[in-house]
């Protein structure tokens, strides 16, 4: 692989793992706060990028899409929490995940009743048109690297909410020590709705800014999903710095194993079992990642929970 | 010394962060013998019994038990070597009768439990010995009764039948009274006086009463050190003993 | 004796369904579809209820049996003695790899584990090009008992279906009932209880793995001949949902639950999709209905009233 191509590949491992850290970030925070494994926040991604996709086209405009998208996102996850999630604060994890499941059979299913099974575009906004020249004669898409700015730029605002704020340290106390903030007197379930409807607004963020360069389509949310679950099994559950690093490294280890696996594999085999092997092998590289941490450091790279 | 000890812990150390909770803790056990652990409350009587039963990994220092270095196996292992706990915090199978939680017991020390067609519920072996576990502990007649069901006094019976039915040298008991009403203290303190000829035990317990009955050497554990060790009167009479722990107590 | 009255009737029904009104082709294989699904189901029954390991990647072994079959079919293998002790041999060492590093952890780790390795396996067989990738893989034939092609015939793969769905839920119910259940069933209530008796539960979790993953095999070479076809999203993570929610709409308390539950499941999913094309749209809020208010399952409902 040349180093033009690889500096393509990482970067688009970097947006890729920007993107997952924006699915996972919610994920890790309402994992750690409410013990509550939740399926569904998949599909939240996939909302959002439904939202966003039909908002921008009925307004014209990308902008005014992303701007009403992210409300709507909110929205979507407060209802979903009012009529569903609540309910399984109490009940064990299997019955969290097998309601989260019917969610996703719902909403997959909806979102081909409303908008049909073909699949959405989202255009890319005029500003962010065309490519910037990395070095010469190579070219770099603007709008992803404003998704990398982006989510670099959220995950300061996340890291400034959590670490900076009262709120923010009620969140990390809650993932600590659940049972203490209770007994602190804070309103657990307002604390509870708080962090569910972030995290639904992130993914649904992350899903707006995937919509334009994927197809957005029912059942769209469902990669992310599992792969912010190996995120957040690597970053240590309830830590958000941990959901950002093993985000990134998924990412790019995902992008660049599918783009170098198959060369690489040419290095023992011939060039048709070589493509079919590297790309077997590209697509488990991140659940042997996974394997290996929890071989090796079981809690994850920033443990939160203690004792 | 009159016999070789049959748990001997030698310099045991423990930090939880900057809290040093077990600090060099020289101790025995005789066969035969109880030997008390009492302290102040958060003086790490019950990590020094997580450090010996395997629950907590000590920092630095040895357990020998019976000859063996045992600091570093695992607990089911050390349960095989014949330790057996029971918990401060009652801990049975509250779903299972309560002849089923000592048959476990019996089933762990009589041979390989991967058998899989054999209903368990019906060898008879299994059942006998918990049985006589039970008998041994006075709940022969609750032995159907799911163990949820049962009192609390009752729970720590079953705690007790269940440590006796893997046929152990050493009892590690956390506070076997904890929480039992005053007919059942008593009827728990006999009970333990009768197992006195059969097992060593390691006894920590907050009722001094029960400890001066029943103990031939008591420990005083205090901030994870020993400060004292003696027979029950000299312990009594420990001007330092009374000073750290037991004026606050009987004033 | 009571505990027997369910399973003898559901038996017997399965067993009779040919001969009273379920003897076309259709319905033949709707119940094959049944038993098939019925049987994995029991066996992550073994695992969720019995020793309370909730995986989510259990559709996986299904896979790997069905694989096997493919893998076999492409050289031209097609007889039962080997193909059945090769896809079976293949489920239960992928669910030994797999269960070793998963049982490591527990609670939502496990489930978040078991999905990833789950995952893990539908990716793969999409990638085998060789055998259809996504496209999926088109059976030469069905697997051959003693060199005959019996399975072709749909009564005899009824039967054969319901001889072998029996004896997996009799050995699965002797399997708990027995030494290494009970090591199972204490562990799920208080694990720590059964390391202070001196029994380490790590074995008997992953030998329980395993043999739920084996029976998964098992079924998956039986799904593979039933379509005579094979596709990467027998893998998917929601046919490991499905198996799932089988479980739990059967009841988590009882083996034979499993069973009725992939019973109801099939008929719900025959139903619904006859009404209307967009049938998960009810079948999602049916998931979540039974999940808050139905927490028994179908074989509580069955159950005499004694305990409790």
């Amino acid at each position: 692989m040349s180093p033009e191509l690889l500096l393509v590949q990482a970067l688009n491992g970097l947006q890729f793992g920007i993107l997952l850290f924006l699915v996972a970030a919610g994920l890790t925070l309402v994992f750690g706060v409410m013990d509550f494994i939740n399926l569904a926040h998949g599909v939240q991604y996939m909302l959002g990028a439904y939202f966003g996709a039909s908002l921008a086209a009925a307004t014209g405009s990308f902008w005014l899409g992303l701007l009403l998208a992210l409300p709507a996102a909110l929205l979507a996850g407060l209802v979903l929490e009012f009529l569903v999630f609540r309910h399984l604060y109490d009940r064990d994890h299997l019955a969290q995940v097998l309601a989260t499941f019917g969610v996703i059979l719902f909403l997959n299913e909806g979102v081909k009743l409303v908008w049909g099974a073909a699949p959405l575009q989202m255009p890319i906004p005029a500003l962010l048109e065309g490519g910037v020249a990395l070095m010469p004669g190579l070219q770099y898409p603007i709008y992803r690297l404003g998704i990398i700015g982006a989510g670099l730029a959220t995950a300061l605002l996340l890291w400034f909410l959590v670490d900076r704020t009262r709120a923010g340290m009620l969140v990390r106390a809650g993932a600590t020590n659940p049972e203490m903030v209770s007994a602190l007197g804070v309103d657990i379930r307002r604390l509870f709705t708080l962090v569910f409807g972030f995290g639904a607004m992130l993914a649904g963020f992350a899903g707006v800014m995937a919509a334009p360069i994927l197809s957005v389509e029912p059942g769209m949310g469902d990669t992310p999903l599992i792969l912010a679950f190996v995120v957040i099994v690597i970053g240590g559950i309830g830590s958000i710095r941990g959901a950002f690093v093993a985000a990134l490294l998924v990412g790019l280890i995902d992008t660049l194993g599918r783009a170098a696996m198959p060369d690489l594999m040419r290095l023992f085999l011939a060039p048709s079992p070589a493509r079919q092997a590297g790309a077997a092998i590209a697509s488990m590289l991140v659940y042997i990642l996974m394997a290996a941490f929890l071989a090796f450091r079981p809690a994850g790279l920033f443990p939160v929970r203690t004792g | 010394m009159t016999a070789d000890p049959l748990l001997r812990i030698e310099g045991l150390s423990k930090r939880f962060g900057g809290l040093t909770v077990t600090d060099e803790v020289w101790l025995d056990v005789l066969p035969g013998e109880i030997h008390a652990v009492i302290g102040p409350n958060g003086a790490g009587k019950t990590t020094l019994i997580n450090e010996v039963s395997g629950v907590v990994a000590p920092d630095s220092g040895r357990i020998l038990f019976g000859g063996l270095d045992i600091t570093r196996l695992s607990m089911p292992r050390r349960i095989r070597a014949g330790l057996a706990r029971s918990f401060q915090i009652t801990c049975v199978l509250p779903g299972f009768s309560v002849l089923e939680n000592v048959a476990l017991a019996a089933q762990a020390r009589d041979g390989s439990s991967f058998r899989f067609l054999r209903p368990v519920a019906k060898e008879a072996r299994l059942n006998a010995a918990a049985r006589e576990a039970l008998d041994a502990v006075g709940l022969a007649d609750r032995a159907t009764m799911p163990a949820g069901a049962l009192s609390h006094g009752e729970k720590r019976q079953l705690e007790l039948a269940i440590a006796l039915a893997t046929r152990p040298r050493l009892l590690l008991l956390d506070e076997p009274l904890a929480g039992a009403g005053p007919e059942e203290t008593e009827r728990l303190i006999a009970l333990l006086d009768r197992l006195r000829s059969d097992y060593a035990i390691l006894l920590v317990e907050h009722d001094m009463r029960a400890v001066f009955a029943l103990a031939d050497r008591i420990s005083v554990l205090v901030y994870g050190r020993v400060v004292a060790t003696g027979a029950p009167a000299a312990i009594r009479a420990n001007p330092e003993v009374r000073a750290a722990y037991l004026g606050e107590d009987e004033a | 004796m009571r505990e027997w009255v369910v399973p003898l009737v559901l038996f017997a029904g399965l067993a009779a369904a040919p001969f009273a009104g379920f003897g076309e082709g259709y319905a033949l294989t709707l119940l094959a579809r049944t038993m098939i699904l019925g049987m994995a189901a029991v066996g992550l029954a073994l695992l969720v209820g019995g020793a309370g390991l909730v995986s989510l990647g259990h559709a996986a072994t299904l896979g790997v049996g069905a694989y096997a079959v493919v893998v076999l079919d492409a050289n031209g293998i097609t007889d039962a003695t080997t193909v059945l002790p090769v896809a079976i041999a293949a489920a239960a060492l992928f669910a030994l790899a797999t269960g070793a590093i998963s049982l490591r952890t527990s609670g939502v780790h496990f489930i978040m584990i078991t999905l990833a390795f789950g995952q893990m396996a539908f990716f793969t067989a999409s990638s085998l090009a060789a055998y259809g990738g996504d496209d999926g893989y088109t059976l030469f034939s069905r697997t051959e008992v003693a060199g005959t092609r019996l399975l072709e015939d749909r009564l005899a793969f009824h039967y054969v279906c319901l001889g072998l769905l029996g004896l997996t839920y009799l050995f699965c119910r002797a399997a708990l009932a027995a030494r290494f259940g009970r090591v199972l069933r204490a562990a799920r209530e208080n694990a720590l209880r059964v390391r202070a008796v001196g029994l380490d539960p790590y074995p008997y979790r992953l030998l329980a793995y395993v043999l739920a993953g084996a029976i998964g095999g098992l079924a998956g070479v039986l799904l593979a001949n039933a379509a005579e076809f094979v596709a990467p999203s027998y893998l998917s993570w929601q046919r490991s949902g499905e198996l799932l929610f089988m479980v739990i709409l059967g009841g988590l308390g009882s083996l034979h639950g499993a069973i009725l539950g992939a019973l109801a499941y099939v008929l719900l999913e025959e139903w619904l999709s006859h009404l209307t094309e967009h049938w998960r749209m009810i079948f999602g809020p049916l998931l979540i209905l039974s999940v808050l208010f139905f927490r028994g399952g179908l074989a509580g409902l069955l159950a005499p009233r004694q305990r409790r």
